[in-house]
């Protein structure tokens, strides 16, 4: 072999060396990027616009141009009593807010207490508690859907199908959740705070009354979220009375289970078109047991 | 210092802040004059405005493209495609402020003189692109747009500052101190997109060597250097597709050898000095 000197290589080895360090350079920035991407991806407790799509999709489709905040916060009705224009719902995610830079999102209640600046600057007093959150209000006409260009926010989701009309009730943003332990209309005192601000009133949020055997004449007044109409709005979020919210709002896939085909309610004619026309045999079996039939595994072992 | 000699460099700041201070007017008063931010903008509450290179990591990405950003797209890639060039760089993007902050400071630092040279290809925008778009296919989202320091700069100019703002500072450092026009004129793949869209538009710089006293200072200037080949040797346009359209050449130019033209020029009859 010749060409121990370093620029004595063969064109053709030289062309072999630029090629594997292109492709390596090339395989280095994919894994970098993909990897800060992946990870900035993922912001799986984020309460998207209403009409979003879903997260997945949403991701791919928003271009991050703000236009659905700016309708948002400035939509006619935003003022309060003076006039005076009140903070937005949608915010754009900033780093260090664990949702995708850029897209829009909505935090019914983030309180914390006023720092040195919010006192010498905006006048708060020491100890004083500040909400920056903002729940989404439903307005009849979407704003920020209407302004959205590339449908990443789709209007036609809460089109009523019967009426061809908007139809806010079907937004479907995420799901109120309840702290059962930490609400305290569970220990027995009178608070209806969540029942009363949801715009929904008695649909989404009802009252269950339970007896008290604690006092043995009063009643419980359990506030009980029906996920089929909750709009994840989060006004009950908002109101809650307790430090930290007892009631609050998650994205549907994380607070929801599903209860799969193989359990219907046989009582409810409706549940069965759930299922549609599924039967026995069309269920996947998972391991050894469950690979015989039901009867088989109870009639193992009988002798007659 | 004379007005002829930062005529563009503030009709350019006008434009940028400008454009910046209407994105700000549009979320904070809600003026109807252009709402958005620079990856889609709503022009007069009517005309949509998009990012072509946003567009097309979005439809790599496997999103269904809305007919309002296609739009838009489109004619921003007209706009610079017919008659900008690459004007975005030099006259829109909010990242230039930082990196023209941090180019003028390394002339007056002297900064070039004691550095050492660390040698990037001005190419890289070109394969930043085409990574950028792998990334897209690989992770489902427009890969460049969770990284842009102009998106993220804008933002932070139209919703409130945030943290993001520390990437703006390390271009700003990467640019003073490791690389001369490091972002801009070597990495930004924008840039580059917008260098390929200009490539046939009619505003062109033009130089007359007739008149060059080949004092140099043009070439001081540029943040493209290299599409400043001409200079003193031949009278033509610049066709290099890097060149921003930004003008700095032509302010500092005491000797009218510079100039803004239409169209692809080149005069034969030169004589070669």
């Amino acid at each position: 072999m010749g060409g121990k000197d370093k620029k004595d290589i063969s064109s053709r080895r030289r062309f072999f060396t630029n090629v594997a360090h292109n492709i390596g350079l090339a395989t280095m920035g994919t894994l970098l990027w993909a990897g800060y991407t992946t990870k900035a991806k993922s912001s799986p407790l984020t309460l998207r616009p209403p009409t979003a799509l879903p997260e997945d999709e949403f991701i791919k489709t928003c271009i991050k141009c703000g236009l659905c905040a700016e309708a948002c916060v400035n939509r006619p009705q935003n003022r309060d009593r003076d006039g005076n224009k009140k903070p937005g719902t949608l915010k754009m995610a900033k780093a260090g807010d664990d949702v995708t830079i850029g897209t829009p999102f909505f935090k019914p209640r983030e309180r914390r207490e006023a720092t040195l600046i919010d006192r010498l600057l905006y006048g708060y007093k020491r100890g004083e508690v500040i909400d920056n959150g903002v729940p989404c209000y439903m307005c009849d006409d979407v704003p920020c859907a209407a302004a959205c260009p590339t449908n990443a926010l789709d209007i036609s989701r809460v089109i009523n199908p019967k009426t061809k009309e908007i139809d806010i009730k079907m937004m479907k943003m995420g799901v109120a959740v309840v702290d059962v332990h930490s609400c305290i209309a569970f220990w027995g005192l009178q608070c209806d705070a969540c029942y009363r601000a949801c715009p929904l009133m008695d649909e989404a949020i009802k009252l269950v009354y339970n007896r008290n055997d604690r006092t043995g004449k009063h009643a419980f007044l359990e506030p009980v979220v029906n996920p089929d109409i909750c709009t994840g709005c989060g006004l009950c979020e908002k109101a809650c009375v307790t430090q930290k919210a007892a009631i609050f709002v998650l994205p549907r896939d994380i607070a929801l289970g599903n209860p799969g085909d193989h359990y219907v309610r046989g009582w409810d004619r409706d549940d069965q078109k759930r299922v549609g026309k599924r039967k026995e045999s069309d269920i996947t079996t998972h391991d050894k047991r469950s690979s015989q039939k039901p009867i088989d595994y109870l009639n193992r072992g009988l002798e007659y | 210092m004379k007005f002829s000699n930062i005529k563009y460099l503030i009709l350019r700041r006008v434009v940028q802040f400008g454009l910046l201070f209407l994105y700000f007017a549009g979320n904070v008063w809600g003026w109807q004059l252009l709402q958005g931010d620079i990856s889609t903008s709503l022009l007069f509450n009517k005309i949509p405005l998009s990012d072509p290179f946003a567009v097309i990591q979005m439809f790599v990405a496997g999103a269904t493209i809305g007919i309002n950003v296609l739009i838009g797209a489109l004619i921003i890639s007209l706009f610079y495609g017919l008659i900008g060039g690459r004007a975005f760089c030099s006259w829109v993007c909010p990242v230039n402020l930082v990196t023209d902050l941090a180019a003028w400071l390394r002339r007056k630092l002297y900064i070039d003189k004691i550095e050492r040279k660390l040698w990037i290809s001005r190419n890289i925008r070109y394969y930043m692109i085409i990574l950028a778009l792998i990334v897209s296919v690989i992770s489902g989202l427009a890969a460049f747009e969770v990284v842009s320091p102009i998106t993220i700069l804008n933002r932070n100019i139209v919703f409130g500052i945030g943290s993001g703002i520390g990437l703006i500072v390390a271009i700003f450092l990467f640019d003073l101190f490791v690389v001369k026009n490091g972002w801009c004129g070597h990495i930004c793949p924008l840039g580059g997109v917008y260098s390929i869209i200009g490539k046939y538009s009619l505003f062109r710089v033009r130089h007359n060597s007739d008149t060059c006293t080949l004092c140099m200072k043009c070439k001081d200037v540029c943040p493209e250097v290299q599409v400043l080949h001409m200079i003193g040797k031949k009278s033509m346009s610049v066709n290099d597709i890097e060149c921003t359209n930004c003008g700095r050449c032509i302010d500092v130019c005491d000797d009218d050898s510079l100039s803004f033209g239409i169209g692809f020029y080149i005069k034969n009859s030169s004589k070669e000095k």
